[in-house]
């Protein structure tokens, strides 16, 4: 009897360690399987951008002017106001966004209103870009009646991007170690000395990671620009005038797609993705090179 | 001992006798001046502290002041629940925008969430090493790919695709939508989930294995509950980047203010109404005002979800 009721008890156990190892045996396999399918068709996806653009691109299209009716346009204008807005963006935004951060990682006491400050950034960050295009329109178009510009929509794109690089300035200085910052003290360094020659070098890596994600996004943004500097370009190469509509890589993308009238919409919208993915690839690549040098060297 | 020529070192001794003769004078001036450029630079940075709060503030004020003149001719109730939106008639019902983008957002989740989950558990805790360090870099870097190109992906692929697959005519929709939104918002919610299951300590697992518990019941009854916040934040700031989207649902959804109330049929949100709109209308008209109050419900609605957030890493702390 007894020996019955263990051989059944082992029995039952051993078949619920069956379905358990079963079950996670398909569990394994499941996650495996949606991860790996998961990351080839975003990859493939992209894969398919480029194979697709890519393999017509030429300098002439690069560097050409766009044409509204007739085939054959490029993206000229648009590609250098890309970059050109990228760099006024940065240009405004990373001074303030980095002090801003160095001000809540190192100076800020820890009282209500600093709370407040952070929130305040917590919350800009979040706002989606589309209220930034709105609020450009009410700042310079509406206030200062400059209409759609360049330098409106550097300056919007430059507060779009304030709160992501102040945290991440934040975050960086704040996860350097305090030895090295009580090191820099007590060889009777300044606060400011301690922050330009220990700290922001200690942190580096982390704000040239914030400043590459800003300076994509800054490229890649569409809705801002397509509200503060227009759907147009003013139609010639290296046009520096920043009161002149700024329509940028990522508004022809969309513009090309759906509004023009030109007969190869599809062909220059696939070349212009193409661009445009293959410039944020770049730029993420290229601000993040020195960074592995330096890496290597220190190693 | 250095050694050097008579000549040096008279040199030296000169140096040395000069600036004993002048006292610390050079000295002084330096510290003067290191501590001025260090309280100019505090004061440097609180100034930029308070211009981002300020930003935060005049976009809020703009936005509600703009949009709030939209009630001096439609009343709030007509705005908020009416789904008649034709700015010929001067009638602005938002209904059909609001409810467009929260069945929007609430249909990337479905798709997402479960989707991410696997990926970060796999990231986590089944990926060998080399393919981990492999695929965290590349999803960082999908993080920032334009959503411009997202959009133009699912209108090129996509719609098409969509359209011989469930024999509709116009394939535009908010299923377009939540799908082009949920391969942007993937690997944004993966990889913050992915942090924090990997930030659970190794222990609760041990203890789970102790106990003679599988992978399978590890994962799902230990790991996960205990990485529960980070998966929520996860999740939240992947929902702020769904309501925010804009250029990538203005390529499929369709742009034709009527209710979502099927899959495959053309509507429209807050963001891509608005974002179609603006350019064509004056700055002093009840329409513009109305897409300004529209702009204020998604900066209300993001402003709140930051407030959850908050409220979330409070109970986190507490625990």
């Amino acid at each position: 009897m007894k020996t019955a009721a263990k051989a059944a008890a082992t029995n039952a156990f051993s078949a619920r360690s069956g379905s358990n190892r079963l079950k996670d045996k398909i569990f394994s396999l499941v996650v495996w399987g949606v991860s790996l399918v998961i990351v080839a068709i975003i990859l493939g996806l992209l894969a398919l951008i480029l194979e697709r653009g890519a393999t017509h691109l030429s300098w002439d299209f690069i560097t050409g002017l766009p044409s509204e009716i007739e085939e054959g346009g490029g993206i000229g204008p648009s590609l250098f106001n890309s970059f050109y807005m990228m760099i006024l963006s940065l240009i405004v935004s990373i001074p303030f966004g980095m002090a801003a951060g160095i001000y809540l990682a190192e100076f800020a006491p820890d009282n209500k209103f600093i709370a407040f400050v952070r929130i305040c950034v917590e919350g800009l960050a979040s706002v989606p870009s589309l209220i930034f295009g709105l609020f450009g329109i009410a700042l310079f178009v509406e206030m200062m009646g400059l209409g759609l510009t360049i330098i409106g929509g550097a300056v919007s794109l430059a507060f779009l991007n304030l709160p992501v690089l102040t945290r991440v300035t934040e975050e960086a200085i704040r996860a350097v170690s305090q030895e090295i910052k009580q090191a820099s003290f007590s060889l009777g360094a300044t606060h400011l000395q301690t922050i330009r020659k220990a700290l922001i070098p200690s942190a580096i890596s982390g704000i040239v990671t914030g400043i590459s994600l800003v300076a994509g996004r800054a490229f890649g943004e569409s809705a801002v620009i397509i509200l503060t500097a227009g759907v147009t370009t003013s139609g010639v190469m290296w046009d520096f005038n920043l009161l002149s509509p700024g329509e940028t890589l990522a508004v022809h993308l969309w513009y090309v797609q759906s509004e023009a009238i030109v007969p190869d919409a599809q062909l220059i919208s696939q070349k212009a993705a193409a661009v445009l993915l293959i410039v944020v690839l770049a730029i993420n690549f290229l601000f993040r090179i020195p960074l592995w040098v330096r890496e290597r060297k220190l190693r | 001992m250095i050694e050097s020529s008579p000549a040096v070192q008279a040199a030296v001794q000169g140096q040395l006798g000069e600036s004993m003769k002048s006292g610390s004078g050079k000295a002084f001036d330096r510290k003067n001046r290191l501590l001025f450029y260090n309280s100019t630079f505090k004061v440097v940075c609180i100034c930029s502290a308070i211009f981002v709060c300020l930003i935060l503030f005049s976009i809020l004020i703009f936005m509600f002041r703009t949009g709030v003149l939209t009630f001096k001719t439609v009343p709030l109730t007509t705005f908020l629940f009416s789904t008649d939106w034709s700015p010929e008639t001067e009638t602005y019902g938002a209904f059909v925008f609001i409810f467009g983008t929260f069945a929007l957002t609430a249909l990337t989740l479905l798709f997402s969430v479960p989707l991410s989950v696997f990926v970060a558990v796999f990231l986590a805790e089944m990926a060998p090493k080399w393919l981990r360090n492999l695929l965290r870099p590349i999803l960082d870097l999908l993080v920032g790919i334009p959503s411009v190109v997202y959009g133009f992906l699912g209108l090129t692929l996509l719609l098409p695709k969509l359209r011989d697959w469930a024999q509709v005519d116009l394939s535009d929709g908010i299923l377009a939508g939540a799908i082009v939104l949920s391969i942007m918002i993937l690997p944004t919610i993966s990889r913050i989930s992915d942090d924090s299951i990997s930030a659970v300590p190794q222990k609760y697992r041990d203890a789970s294995y102790a106990l003679g518990a599988t992978r399978f019941h590890t994962i799902v009854r230990v790991v996960l509950p205990s990485a529960r916040s980070g998966i929520l934040y996860a999740v939240i700031l992947g929902m702020a980047r769904a309501i925010g989207e804009t250029m990538a649902i203005v390529m499929v959804i369709g742009n034709t203010p009527q209710l979502a109330n099927a899959l495959f049929k053309p509507t429209s949100v807050l963001t891509s109404n608005i974002v179609m709109q603006i350019p064509n209308v004056p700055f002093d008209s009840t329409w513009n005002y109305a897409l300004y109050m529209m702009g204020f419900l998604l900066l209300f609605i993001s402003l709140l979800m930051i407030v959850v957030i908050r409220l979330l890493q409070r109970k986190g702390a507490s625990r």
